[in-house]
């Protein structure tokens, strides 16, 4: 393929394209308009805010959001009305936003809000001249298994996935890319499934057999590998908030870990998703409560804790309470409900007192805001977890204990009297109003109290019960986006009336109702996704695609996606053998750069200064990476970790100069240059050999002979250079505390750790392709 | 949905564009491009929607943030009504229900405490400083002193993290972080964002990363946190043995590489990879060039005093602020610990006013040497006030002031505000008499002289519009000049 574009003229030209479809796409309204799809998304964003759910806000007693209110008279002007189904010229609301007279056009000016463009008026007139029909929003309707769309080429499908797949890139034109190539598919597993590129040898004997075969055995190997748990953990430690330290100013450290070893042993055990949530919301209150199941609740305790002195401990108290909610509510249910802390919801059904009602099942535990500040600081906060050496030793083998003794999480645990919980006037703490009991969001699901009881377990129940219409949707998205970068729901977190509507509503709705119907089988999900022949497609880019789909969101190819911070990291310890495939245990302190902690500690507590780890401890997997709050490790966050402060669904990812220069210097990445080029150079196979098993083991496929020819001159250019004594080989080896075999030629160990080095640096060393 | 989907696709196109080529290089221009992408809006807002929203008053800003909170009352608030009072109880009239902190809620009585220190007035508009300000009561007519200050926070964290986002909680953008995104930087070789730490030897109170957070906003608009060891850039330096050659020979390589691969996939990141690789070669060169103050000339070591050759202290921080602003780096913010005078006041703050007295006031007077300071918004103040009374036992020459949200002093100065004194409180010092300032008025009127309304300043994240003044906050044109 031909490719002569810059990079700045694709993207100008994406854009372009972009607007121009934005500017076409209304004019081409489909014939018949779609209240959940066309019309609700506009309403949403422009009316809501003022005539929606939220009571207090609510202007000239109108409503949009309620087929009953709209079309009855006017409260303010009982002649008009805001919409005569089936005529558009007699709906004041077509008159006020057409109007030309600022007073009169909606929204207002000073709402802040833009008028609704050309495009838009047109969907509400003509869905108004169809009737005006309103539908319940789609993500509180149940999902329901469609029959497989018709396609042409049925051989092209692997599974289900790819009937809708390739129905949606058939009606936009597009086709499916070629299957990719062997050495491309299996790093893209070996890293989504286990977060590790393949070794040399598994590259060898996936290479030697019948690819299809070859494909299905390394899925079930990968599969079952241990690293799978901690690949899958990655991710719900985002939502679960994980970390090491307290947060707040002191930012002291606690013990969560076994929590996260927990999250990791539960995925490679494939405890079903509807009790791995069990579990994580109420194992407490489970008859027999096992103390496994009681850790699954530091899940709820993951939040940041304060130890400032002369803080008012019922005000922590409250916000640790809200933190639940909202962990629970975005993570699980996509849902954002924060506003109704304060006021009724402006979008979503959602009112401040429905709002309260889920706090009340957070708002029962035995914890307190504040148990003393940091010189009384405690690894755990009540209630607290204890579990013995014995209980490790014996029936807890997944926790990584490495010192002997207990050790401490905090976690859930109901007080002996239920606090009463009210409504918060504005969310304040010390403004209780009316009492209300613990519920949950009726809107979603009515809180049938026959069934549940008015507690978390309760709450358990509620959300995986299979009529609940969001928990099945929302984790298969979030497990979609794992490997395909973006959800069929993009905005992850928000499956709202302000979120985004799904690009294969039917597939996320089949994948969702076949999930619950296989026992939430988690491992068959993956498998499902990374069996399907949409994602084994190649990720080349064509023409066509920035035309029509620049952003894939048809998926008629596979993307090509950064690694996460963690995984960078990973991919650099792995290929040059330092990493320390040990599994859970203690966070660790490796390489970081001087002064971080302590120019910005308090000079209080544990953590004020860092006290580096030394030998195998600094060559642990990113996630074991000890993550203080208010400090979080820099090479993590540049490369758009999330920080920990509150439940996240979604990394962005970004590309700065900055991430450029840990490559360049960051010592871990040295030290695996040189540690990895020494060893090469011991092994005695001949530069070549050299240069490319070092580019196949980090880039996992041959070097193209173009590829090979730079390596060798840039070799060739740098041993001349040390050779010279223009460039001081010792001093360039002497990064990282692995010892230097001195034994070897240190001018060619040098130059080859500084192509090594390079390749490191390669865009694609970072990227599954 | 048709739409939905295109326009997300579009702002993503937007972001891409710009964290693909930009480290906050922004400029005006690209700051156009960058704001659309607040609305959800169609091609028309867009268009329209160029920033600044109005002509700016200042293109910069430095943020001198006293952590801990300074004391107004032994600074700039003078009350010689306290000193009919001393020891006398605080009327409960005056305390009106305040919530006080965990630290004095137990305390029996609440002794009034007067300031140890002595006050004069200085400057046309007779703003009155204490002793300890000597440096800064000469420069006092650049000021403007806002002494009506207020907060709803009472711990430090929350008010911290309010004063910097506009939030108590939550993982919003900071101040720096929102202007980033919204006017970019002016220097593409330097991020528009830069945070410098110090500590003072009074009783710290930490700070956090959060504090200059992107938030929801791309992290390309996060604080970049310099440091005064030898990479005043986190990984900055190249390994030693590699000088400026060896590293341009490696990376003409990489970018070598990078197009095989390019020409592989054709997918428009690699090439951008490569631009960002070349963007912090060109930063190995331009960010110690700034932060090299080996080079001062003797007057301005004068100026700032003589703690501004040791790196990280306060004074170093003001010079290196100077300095990055000059280089054109949107916002730069300073935190200084140490203000947290809960016992033993009168003798922790002359120590904190002696490592900032002086460098304060000659960034002042350096700014307006270089015929900058029209253009640079300088703001100095903590993230609450303290008690008039005393927390702890008073004794005649000592004292401790525990937090008070409910008035205090900052001080603002340079682009575009109005120099004078702004506000009053009662004469006990404990509630504002005239014209309140709250967090997010003070957040607002900041942003109007950047030159943006902060109304309109909004990015859309989970189906809200959020901006840095939350749903609050007005403009406060008194401040302004």
């Amino acid at each position: 393929m031909k490719r002569t574009i810059t990079a700045t003229i694709l993207i100008a030209g994406i854009i372009g394209i972009v607007l121009w479809s934005t500017r076409h796409a209304g004019q081409d309204a489909p014939d018949r308009i779609s209240y959940n799809f066309h019309v609700r998304p506009i309403l949403s964003d422009k009316c809501f805010a003022c005539h929606g759910p939220d009571q207090n806000k609510l202007q000239a007693g109108l409503r949009l959001d309620l087929a009953k209110n709209a079309y009855a008279p006017l409260p303010e002007n009982p002649g008009a009305f805001a919409i005569v189904p089936g005529k558009p010229d007699s709906s004041e609301l077509m008159k006020r936003i057409t109007s030309k007279d600022p007073d009169y056009l909606m929204p207002t000016p000073d709402s802040h809000l833009s008028p609704l463009t050309e495009p838009e008026i047109e969907i509400i007139r003509k869905w108004i001249e169809q009737g005006a029909v309103y539908e319940k929003h789609w993500a509180f309707i149940p999902p329901q298994k469609a029959a497989l769309p018709k396609v042409k080429d049925t051989d092209w499908a692997n599974n289900e996935i790819d009937y809708f797949t390739l129905a949606k890139m058939t009606e936009k034109g597009l086709e499916p890319n070629e299957t990719a190539s062997p050495e491309y598919l299996l790093k893209r597993i070996s890293v989504d499934l286990t977060g590790l590129l393949p070794t040399e040898a598994e590259m060898d004997e996936f290479a030697a057999d019948d690819p299809e075969a070859a494909y299905e055995k390394a899925l079930d190997r990968l599969l079952a590998s241990p690293h799978y748990g901690e690949k899958m953990a990655l991710y719900w430690l985002d939502v679960a908030r994980y970390s090491d330290s307290y947060g707040y100013q002191d930012d002291n450290i606690r013990t969560q870990w076994p929590y996260r070893d927990w999250v990791i042993h539960a995925f490679n055990k494939n405890i079903p998703y509807d009790q791995f949530i069990t579990w994580q919301l109420a194992g407490d209150l489970l008859p027999k409560a096992s103390k496994e199941q009681i850790l699954a609740t530091a899940f709820l305790r993951n939040h940041k804790y304060t130890e400032e002195g002369g803080v008012i401990p019922e005000e922590y108290r409250v916000e640790y309470a809200l933190d639940k909610v909202k962990t629970y509510t975005k993570g699980l249910l996509a849902l954002t409900v924060e506003c109704a802390q304060c006021h009724d919801h402006k979008y979503d059904p959602v009112s401040q007192k429905d709002y309260y009602q889920v706090f009340g099942f957070f708002n029962t535990s035995k914890e307190s805001g504040f148990e003393g500040d940091v010189s009384v600081s405690k690894p755990a906060k009540t209630p607290i977890l204890t579990l013995s050496e014995k209980e490790i030793k014996g029936v807890l083998t997944f926790i990584n204990q490495r010192d002997t003794g207990s050790v401490t999480v905090s976690v859930m645990e109901e007080a002996d009297t239920a606090r009463a919980t009210y409504v918060l006037n504005r969310g304040a703490y010390d403004q209780p109003t009316d009492l209300v009991k613990p519920g949950a969001l009726a809107a979603v699901l009515p809180f049938d109290t026959t069934r549940y009881q008015r507690n978390r377990l309760g709450l358990a129940e509620w959300t995986v019960t299979k009529e609940n219409p969001l928990t099945a949707r929302v984790f298969v998205n979030q497990i979609w986006q794992e490997f395909f970068g973006a959800g069929l729901v993009k905005t992850t977190g928000d499956f709202g009336m302000q979120g985004n509507l799904p690009t294969h509503p039917e597939l996320l709705d089949w994948l969702a109702v076949d999930f619950m119907e296989h026992n939430w089988d988690i491992k068959r999900l993956v498998k499902q996704i990374v069996f399907s022949a949409t994602y084994r497609q190649s990720s080349e880019v064509r023409e066509k695609h920035l035309e029509v789909d620049p952003e894939n969101l048809y998926l008629a190819r596979s993307p090509r996606l950064r690694f996460k911070a963690e995984l960078i990291r990973d991919m650099v310890l792995a290929t040059s053998n330092l990493l320390v495939k040990e599994i859970g245990g203690p966070s660790v302190k490796p390489y970081q750069p001087k002064g971080l902690w302590e120019v910005a500690s308090s000079g209080r507590g544990e953590l004020k200064t860092y006290e580096q780890d030394k030998d195998s401890a600094l060559y642990r997997r990113g996630m074991y990476t000890f993550i203080k709050l208010t400090l979080p490790p820099p090479s993590m966050i540049m490369f758009d970790a999330s920080n920990r402060d509150q439940c996240e669904v979604k990394r962005t990812s970004t590309n700065t100069p900055l991430q450029a220069l840990i490559m360049m210097n960051d010592p871990t990445v040295l030290e695996a240059s040189r540690v990895f080029a020494q060893q090469l150079q011991a092994e005695n196979q001949g530069l070549e050999t050299n240069l490319s098993r070092a580019f196949r083991s980090i880039i996992c496929r041959k070097a193209t002979p173009k590829e090979m020819e730079i390596l060798k001159g840039y070799y060739a250019e740098q041993l001349a250079l040390f050779q010279a004594k223009k460039l001081d080989a010792y001093k360039t080896l002497a990064v990282g505390e692995f010892p230097i075999n001195k034994k070897l030629n240190l001018d060619e160990s040098a130059a080859l750790m500084k192509v090594v080095n390079t390749i490191y640096n390669l865009e694609e060393a970072i990227t599954k392709s | 949905m048709e739409k939905e989907v295109l326009e997300h696709g579009l702002n993503l196109n937007r972001r891409k564009f710009l964290s693909r080529l930009s480290l906050g290089l922004g400029s005006v221009a690209l700051g156009s491009l960058m704001i659309p992408d607040l609305f959800s809006g169609s091609e028309e807002e867009l268009l329209q929607s160029g920033l600044p929203h109005f002509a700016p008053k200042a293109k910069r800003v430095i943020y001198l943030f006293q952590n801990g909170a300074p004391s107004q009352l032994d600074l700039f608030d003078y009350k010689p009504k306290l000193r009919e009072l001393q020891g006398q109880e605080l009327p409960a009239s005056i305390r009106m229900g305040q919530r006080l902190t965990g630290m004095t809620a137990d305390q029996a009585s609440f002794p009034l405490a007067s300031s140890k220190f002595t006050f004069k007035q200085y400057g046309q508009h007779g703003a009155w400083l204490s002793e300890l300000l000597p440096y800064t009561s000469k420069i006092a007519d650049e000021l403007c002193f806002v002494k009506s200050m207020y907060t709803e926070a009472i711990n430090h964290d929350p008010a911290l993290t309010f004063f910097q986002t506009g939030a108590q909680v939550g993982n919003r953008p900071s101040m720096g972080a929102w202007l980033s995104y919204g006017l970019g930087s002016e220097n593409k070789n330097l991020p528009a964002f830069c945070v410098l730490l110090s500590k003072g030897k009074g009783n710290g109170q930490g700070v956090y990363s959060k504090l200059w957070t992107n938030g929801f906003l791309d992290s390309v608009h996060q604080g970049v946190q310099f440091s005064n060891s030898e990479d005043p850039v986190l990984y900055l330096n190249n390994p030693d043995a590699m000088d400026k050659d060896d590293r341009r020979r490696m990376l003409d390589r990489l970018a070598q590489l990078n197009d095989e691969n390019y020409q592989a996939f054709g997918d428009p990141e690699i090439n951008a990879k490569v631009q960002q690789y070349e963007m912090a070669y060109r930063m190995q060169t331009a960010v110690p060039e700034v932060t090299d103050l080996n080079h001062e000339p003797e007057s301005i070591i004068k100026l700032y005093g003589p703690e501004c050759l040791i790196p990280g202290t306060y004074a170093a921080n003001c010079l290196l602020a100077r300095k990055l602003s000059e280089s054109g780096v949107r916002f730069v913010q300073l935190y200084h610990q140490g203000w947290d005078a809960h016992d033993s006041l009168p003798s922790q703050i002359v120590g904190q006013c002696k490592d900032t007295d002086q460098a304060s006031t000659a960034l002042i007077l350096d700014l307006k040497q270089r015929g900058l300071l029209d253009e640079t918004l300088v703001i100095w103040g903590g993230e609450f006030g303290r008690t008039n009374y005393c927390q702890g036992t008073l004794t005649a020459d000592n004292y401790g002031r525990d937090h008070h949200p409910r008035c205090f002093t900052i001080w603002m100065a340079g682009g575009g505000v109005k120099p004078g004194v702004y506000g009053e409180t009662d004469e006990f010092g404990y509630n504002i008499q005239s014209d309140p300032v709250h967090v997010h008025d003070f957040q607002a009127t900041a942003l109007h002289l950047m030159g943006l309304d902060h109304e309109k300043l909004i990015y859309k994240h989970l189906g809200r519009r959020y901006r840095l003044t939350d749903v609050h906050g007005k403009v406060v044109s008194g401040l302004i000049a």
